[in-house]
């Protein structure tokens, strides 16, 4: 579904990104692991087009979509849950959901979606008119994931869901993570620090290191691989 | 005992200011006949008036503290003047209606010179409310609103000088010259935010003063452009009185216009992408939102009002220069907008009347005008920042029950 080739992207003159070519079948959680400056975020930010790529050619369902402006690439159905959540903490529950399906039209659609989004996080249905400010930062994250779904996206790009929660709540969003995807068939690209509670829901994953991609495989035979194992699963 | 305590400060303070200004308000050395006059009633004044303030100050702010500790104790949300009107529409539509049997009736009660002033303070509603939809909705702080302003009445006296045309040709016309400002200034300042954004609108509204000033080929420089005429009445000479009064009627409509159309912009999908920009950009780009195409549109829509007030400012005055168009006028249109209440509109509509009728109405204190304006604005952000109508964006309230917390529409 989704062609990332050899994509190389900038900050200024420090290269982030050294030709990291990739792929996320439809359909699949494709978890991208890594440290702390690895280029994960950096990869997000260049698929959603927020940070455009210098070089290399994003493929989305075929289509090239690396010269596109952020708000076309959402309308293409890419949507994405920024790091650090991102929610607007002023607006409501429910105004931040309406926010979400800002570029649909069809009410029915969106009303069907919004009741799926309830029956699958019943504690913001339960705060739909409280800001979102006030909520905790594992509804927050909810709350973010939530928004994202609203707009009804082909392809979900999060940005480290489990940043800042308490472990009970990484487990809970991530077991969230695999529902939507089991039950929607939403495709999936993950990119989190928690290397082993990624690659327990992800099919597929990418290592990166330094801006490059440092191992691919099934999540099953990364989390078997002895260097992974050692460098980022602490076992 | 508690009483001695809270008027030991004020004693003190007032103490304080009577010898800080003993120097200037006591002393006066006449050098004529060489003598000095010792005006020891200014130091009673000054001492009862900073006393006083400071026990009002003292007394104000043990009152908010002791509100606050009590909304915290019972969790309960302060009740605002927005919410109230909110939660009972009825009352909304009495005021809302009372007002405007007011308005329309206001001309005909009160003399010209009433009407006139009242048109003003109209007038700077507009401009509120037109501000109001860059600084409150889409949270773009613009110090320089005063140039779309500046370029509708210009273009109205231009055009009228070297063309001939005419008011009602001018408005629209003006109006878009505002709005193309607009997209002008928005263009090259569409990455800067906050502080940087401030800046940069502020020079954008200097830059225009100072070439009309200084452009004498195009704008007649500081002499500026007389024998505007004023809005024709399908042809019928009008008299002083009668043409006062027109004006008053046709800004009053302006205005009622401007409260319905921004009243539903705020609830449309381009005020919705305002919000979003305003309350984070980075995701409401990751919502689809075009931060460049919004933030454009509210320039543009902020500066179509300017510039249509601007017309309507030339035409009333029947003269302009530069003069009329200082950072002065930007900074009291930003105040209206604040002290009204960012993002609510009777707030402005208060704010407004507020500011252009009091210091028209108190001449006699007219040099300490810029004194008082400047207290009310420090006392206002410390005791009410929301404004004097707090926004009433969609509120909801919580009500406690036996079963429970439940939540209800309020």
């Amino acid at each position: 579904m989704l062609e990332l080739k050899d994509i190389r992207t900038c900050y200024g003159n420090i290269m982030a990104l050294k030709d990291v070519t990739l792929s996320v079948p439809a359909g699949e959680i494709v978890a991208l692991i890594g440290a702390n400056g690895a280029g994960k975020t950096t990869t997000l930010m260049s698929i959603s087009g927020i940070v455009p790529p210098r070089s290399g050619e994003i493929l989305f369902l075929g289509q090239p979509i690396q010269t596109l402006g952020p708000d076309e690439i959402v309308s293409l159905g890419i949507s994405q849950v920024p790091e650090g959540r991102r929610i607007f903490p002023k607006l409501t529950v429910a105004e931040n959901l309406d926010m979400g399906a800002f570029l649909r039209s069809d009410q029915a659609g969106i009303k069907s979606d919004l009741d799926y989004i309830y029956g699958l996080f019943p504690i913001l249905a339960q705060r739909r008119y409280q800001q979102g400010g006030t909520l905790s930062g594992g509804e927050q994250q909810m709350l973010a994931i939530a928004r994202a779904l609203m707009a009804r996206p082909r392809l979900l790009l999060l940005d480290e869901p489990s940043l800042g929660l308490a472990p009970l709540f990484v487990k809970l969003i991530l077991t969230m993570i695999r529902k939507i995807s089991d039950e929607q068939g939403t495709t999936i690209l993950l990119v989190e620090q928690n290397a082993n509670m990624a690659l327990k829901i992800a099919h597929r994953g990418y290592v990166m290191e330094n801006g490059r991609i440092a191992f691919s495989g099934t999540a099953r035979s990364l989390l078997n691989n002895e260097s992974v194992k050692s460098a980022y699963l602490g076992i | 005992m508690k009483n001695l305590t809270a008027l030991k400060q004020p004693l003190l303070v007032s103490a304080w200011f009577m010898f800080l200004t003993f120097p200037l308000m006591v002393i006066r050395v006449n050098t004529i006949e060489n003598v000095v006059e010792w005006r020891w009633r200014n130091m009673i004044w000054v001492g009862t008036a900073s006393f006083l303030l400071t026990f009002l100050w003292r007394y104000l702010s043990d009152r908010r503290e002791a509100a606050r500790k009590e909304a915290e104790r019972t969790e309960d949300h302060e009740q605002t003047l927005g919410r109230f009107l909110a939660g009972r529409p009825e009352v909304g539509r009495y005021l809302s209606v009372g007002a405007m049997i007011l308005a329309l009736i206001f001309p005909f009660v009160f003399s010209t010179y009433q009407t006139n002033i009242m048109a003003t303070a109209l007038m700077y509603a507009v401009l509120g409310l037109g501000l109001n939809i860059v600084v409150g909705q889409a949270g773009l702080l613009n110090l320089g609103y005063v140039a779309f302003y500046a370029a509708g009445a210009y273009s109205y006296a231009l055009l009228n000088h070297h063309f001939g045309i005419g008011f009602w040709t001018a408005l629209p016309v003006g109006a878009v010259v505002g709005a193309l400002f607009g997209i002008l200034l928005g263009f090259p300042v569409l990455r800067l935010r906050g502080d940087y954004l401030a800046i940069v609108t502020l020079g954008f509204g200097e830059i225009t003063r100072l070439v009309l000033e200084n452009w004498n080929d195009f704008s007649f420089g500081p002499s500026g452009i007389s024998n505007i005429p004023r809005p024709g009445f399908f042809g019928i000479a009008l008299d002083i009185r009668g043409a006062t009064i027109y004006l008053y009627f046709l800004v009053l409509l302006l205005c009622l216009a401007t409260v319905f159309i921004v009243n539903r912009l705020q609830n449309s999908r381009i005020g919705r992408a305002w919000i979003a920009i305003r309350e984070d950009e980075t995701a409401s780009q990751a919502m689809g939102i075009d931060g460049t195409k919004t933030k454009l549109t509210a320039f543009a829509l902020g500066a179509f009002w300017a510039g249509m007030v601007g017309v309507i400012f030339a035409a009333k005055t029947t003269f302009i220069n530069p003069a009329s168009f200082t950072f002065l006028e930007s900074a009291m249109i930003l105040s209206i907008v604040v002290l009204g209440g960012i993002g609510s509109i009777p707030g402005i509509i208060t704010a407004a009347l507020f500011l252009i009728l009091v210091p028209e109405y108190l001449r006699a204190f007219s040099n300490y005008r810029m004194l008082i304006f400047g207290s009310v604005m420090v006392l206002m952000m410390l005791f009410r920042p929301q404004g004097i109508v707090a926004g009433a964006r969609r509120t909801y309230t919580f009500r406690r029950r036996k079963s429970g917390p439940e939540l209800e529409r309020g």
